[in-house]
């Protein structure tokens, strides 16, 4: 069946099978293979986006589902020229070995700094507990989201 | 003017990132190719069985189904699953058919293969076939195993693969008159690597040219390749084995797994592109797992604490076959149970128990993790027993600096003798209590503050790496003037593009900028490699590369000399872009060949390294509830050189926090039927952000390794290996009480308390 929503500000129609997941549609319909898929079963937080701005675990939605949202995947929070403030924070702190978790710490840190640009290291563990590494260790993934609530508290007074 | 480069030892930010942060890394499942099927496997829901019949005719039946495979489509005899390492012949009979032939022997096991227009409509088909299983006994853990009533292998006549054997001088005499004897039993549970990227896997076969491509390697690509050459009777030189960005290693991926016969092979039968992408169950059932340990050791001490000797047995549960690399951490826990410490008597034997499970390999670390809990942790009660400060005894016991070369047990059957290489362990002891504060915080040592007993422990351990024979490496000037670096060595995630673009560019005495590539993915690059295990790249592949920069250097030296008409002697290099010879006369490099100039490098080492250092926890342990905060934990090691010391560090700290996983939570449960039990990332737990914010790490290289140009060791590995007897030993500071076992689960650390409690 048909589907049409937004992703990364371009609206797209895909046909899908009822069954299929958001993640399997981005990733192979629509060949956004930056999120990944770690478990399928909603623990690992891989495959988190930006559903309507809420970071969702997209295996455990179906694309049906997003009919006439607006979808933002890690593609859809980066550009060509530079690497945004979160991005070069988690460059700068060594936050990613192997980046297969990458774009979902990406996304939901980005979810996060968006409503709680003064959030505590706490707060941040606790969301991103959401969200499993193998390589880290998570110390430097939670100093390079504090290191980038700077960013973020800027752009709210824009 | 000339620039003396110090790309090496400097913290660079990582190439690697700029893709990987922007969603733009390319793992093997983000490949896609036209007219491409999708492979599912049906696996064995039974542990221990004989395989009656197998009926596919309603999977073939299915709409999208391609085809369905099975043992019979594959030949007279099914390809094995090689051992990688310590390939003896007294293996071969416990080797694994890379599908299910006539029994099956764990769950999860490879019965049947679908190729079919989806993914989806793959799964669809596995539950079509039927599979008619006579169920047998499921051996479930070492003690059975050892019966011998239920046989994984009815001719072989035993559940036993193999025994080791570790000694050094004679252990008999050392105890006959041993002022102190104390014997122990220790043991360590099944857990495995994890890495976060599932296995995957892409093979495309070209029938005109003869020519198998497949995707998704990692680890050892030459070694598999030469594997796969085999079982389907190719050439190697027909055969290429692609590495795309590799979610995680540690150990687990890139061995040669049944899916790296069956996806091949599935491709040529097929004539079209085949793509298999395992989920999280599969990988919890069929990845490697690894630390099923157990011991039953005696040591001898004198009064004063001195270690006379160790002796005793080891069992490890290996699982339903003998594959890969599964007898390393079997291995690693005899030779290595001595750790960093001088004990000059030793005799332990170590078992290889099949069992109906999962078969097991290496995980960083590998038996070092176990043998360094048993070890530390009767340590701790030896020196409680004598009377004697736990610090006191293990500074007296460490190997001096002195001693180095030392000489550790001989392993039997295969003579491995092996030696430490450089060193001083007391000064990593003393710079890691100096940097908990061990005296200070050594009076909160049984404390009750607030609900909760605080403990306190410290533990030493070495690192082997830098394993041989050899590693190759080829580097071109290319007509450009830009420098390419072609190695046989394997990225698992580990940051080796940077860390290689580090050593290559001031090999060459060049920025970094004119090295416009570490290319590393695929077995066409070089002639041969041996790929990333046994924290050997850096000390390796960089010890190739340097030898690749000098023979580079002076073929361009070579080149310019006719362009300058004078002797290649005559030639400087100037900042990599230059050739100068006498008079001032100059040539660029860029287009000083057409073709551009190549070298070949290589490095060949038969030593191993020792990277060596000391862990200390501070925990506060809540005896109601069993649970156990880190308060403070500090990594201290010396790895003779770090290349890049903010990816060094970073290996540190996720390697510790693997090692609390497995200390702390990591478990996966078998039932007495052979059913894991842990079959999701609900049920295996792994450490997340919140579970151990409070870690630190130092990392020296004050005693560079004596056996390779780079000084450098193999590092990485050092943060997991102490991780389980640092807590163990500190939850008995804190409780008062003797854990023998792990993970240090809530329930287990209040029985612990609650068996302390006296009796009301």
């Amino acid at each position: 069946m048909p589907v049409r929503f937004e992703v990364n500000g371009k609206t797209v129609e895909v046909e899908v099978e009822p069954r299929m997941t958001l993640a399997d549609c981005l990733r192979h319909k629509l060949r956004l293979t930056g999120t990944h898929l770690g478990c399928e079963h909603g623990v690992c937080g891989a495959c988190t986006v930006l559903v309507d701005g809420a970071a969702v675990r997209s295996c455990l939605m179906l694309a049906v589902q997003a009919e006439g949202a607006k979808v933002v995947t890690v593609e859809g929070l980066s550009n060509d020229a530079d690497l945004t403030p979160l991005q070069k924070s988690f460059r700068k702190h060594h936050a990613l070995q192997c980046g297969f978790c990458t774009p979902g710490m990406i996304t939901t840190a980005h979810a996060l700094l968006s409503e709680e640009p003064d959030c505590d290291a706490a707060r941040v563990r606790e969301v991103l507990s959401g969200n499993l590494c193998r390589c880290t260790g998570y110390i430097s993934i939670v100093e390079a989201v504090l290191d980038a609530r700077a960013a973020y508290r800027r752009k709210e007074q824009v | 003017m000339r620039t003396v480069n110090s790309f090496i030892g400097s913290s660079i930010e990582r190439l690697e990132d700029l893709r990987f942060l922007r969603g733009r890394g390319q793992y093997v499942d983000d490949v896609a190719r036209k007219d491409m099927l999708h492979a599912a496997i049906l696996r064995s829901s039974v542990a221990h069985g004989r395989i009656r019949g197998i009926d596919t005719a309603a999977a073939r039946a299915l709409a999208g189904v391609h085809s369905v495979i099975t043992a019979r489509d594959i030949g007279n005899r099914v390809p094995r699953v090689p051992m990688r390492l310590q390939p003896l012949p007294d293996f071969e009979p416990f080797g694994q058919p890379v599908i299910a032939e006539t029994k099956v022997r764990y769950v999860g096991e490879a019965i049947a293969l679908v190729l079919a227009d989806s993914a989806a409509v793959a799964e669809d088909a596995l539950a079509l076939i039927d599979v008619d299983i006579e169920s047998l006994p499921a051996v479930a853990d070492r003690h059975a195993s050892a019966k011998n009533e239920s046989l994984l292998f009815e001719e072989q006549g035993t559940n036993c693969a193999i025994k080791f054997r570790a000694v050094r001088s004679d252990a008999a005499s050392a105890f006959k008159d041993a002022p102190y004897i104390r014997r122990e039993s220790f043991r360590t549970a099944r857990h495995m690597a994890l890495p976060m990227e599932p296995r995957g896997l892409l093979a495309e076969w070209d029938a005109a040219r003869g020519k198998l491509t497949v995707s998704g390697g990692a680890k050892v690509l030459f070694f598999n390749r030469r594997t796969l050459a085999k079982q389907l009777g190719l050439a190697e030189s027909a055969i290429e084995i692609v590495e795309n960005d590799v979610g995680g290693g540690f150990g687990a991926r890139g061995e040669f797994y049944p899916e790296d016969f069956l996806i091949p092979f599935a491709a040529r039968h097929a004539g079209r592109p085949v793509k298999w992408t395992e989920d999280r169950r599969e990988h919890l059932m069929c990845m490697n797992h690894a630390r099923e340990a157990e011991c039953d050791v005696e040591i001898a001490c004198t009064h004063d604490g001195t270690i006379l000797g160790l002796r005793g047995h080891a069992y490890v549960d290996v699982g339903a076959y003998m594959r890969t690399n599964g007898a390393v951490g079997a291995r690693n826990v005899a030779q290595f149970m001595s750790g960093p410490y001088r004990i000059p008597n030793i005799d332990i034997d170590v078992a290889l128990q099949l069992t109906n499970k999962t078969p097991v390999g290496t995980y960083r670390g590998p038996g070092r993790f176990e043998t360094d809990f048993f070890r530390e942790r009767f340590f701790d009660m030896v020196a409680k027993d004598l009377g004697l400060d736990r610090v006191e005894f293990r500074r007296r016991n460490l190997v001096a600096r002195h001693e180095i070369p030392y000489q550790i047990a001989t392993i039997t059957p295969f003579e491995s003798k092996d030696e430490f290489d450089s060193g001083d362990y007391h000064a990593t002891l003393d710079r890691c209590l100096a940097e908990i504060g061990w005296a200070e915080k050594s009076r909160l040592a049984g404390k009750l503050i607030d609900g909760r007993y605080h403990g306190l422990a410290v533990g030493c351990f070495i690192e082997g790496g830098a394993a041989g024979p050899k590693e190759s490496a080829r580097m071109v000037l290319e007509p450009d003037g830009m420098y390419a670096v072609y190695v046989g060595s394997s990225a698992i995630g580990q940051g080796l593009e940077t860390a290689f673009a580090q050593i290559a560019a001031d090999a060459l005495e060049v920025p970094m900028e004119r090295i416009k590539g570490v290319f590393h993915g695929t077995t066409s690059y070089v002639s041969d490699g041996y790929g990333a295990y046994h924290s050997r790249s850096v000390v390796m592949g960089g010890s190739a590369m340097l030898d690749a920069a000098e023979k580079l250097r002076a073929a361009i030296r070579e080149e310019a000399a006719k362009r300058l008409g004078c002797a290649p002697s005559e030639v400087e290099i100037v900042d990599g872009s230059r050739a100068v010879g006498p008079a001032g006369k100059s040539v660029d490099l860029k287009g000083l060949s057409s073709d551009g100039i190549a070298a070949e490098g290589a490095f060949l080492n038969k030593k191993h390294t020792y990277t060596y250092g000391a862990h200390a926890a501070h925990v506060a342990v809540d005896p109601k509830l069993g649970h156990v905060e880190l308060i403070d934990y500090v990594i201290v090691e010396d790895c003779g050189r770090a290349i890049n010391p903010l990816t060094l560090h970073g290996q540190a700290i996720g390697s510790a926090v693997q090692g609390l996983g497995g200390a702390i939570m990591e478990h996966l449960i078998y039932d007495r039927d052979g059913q894991l039990l842990t079959g999701s990332l609900a049920d295996y737990l792994i450490p997340t952000a919140s579970d151990f914010p409070n870690i630190r790490a130092v990392v020296l290289e004050d005693h560079p390794s004596p056996i390779n140009p780079l000084g450098a060791k193999g590092a990485g590995e050092g943060g997991i290996i102490a991780a389980g007897g640092v807590m163990a030993n500190a939850v008995a500071n804190a409780l008062g009480v003797e854990p023998r076992q792990l993970p240090l689960t809530p329930s287990y650390i209040w029985e612990l308390a609650q068996a302390k409690r006296p009796a009301t």
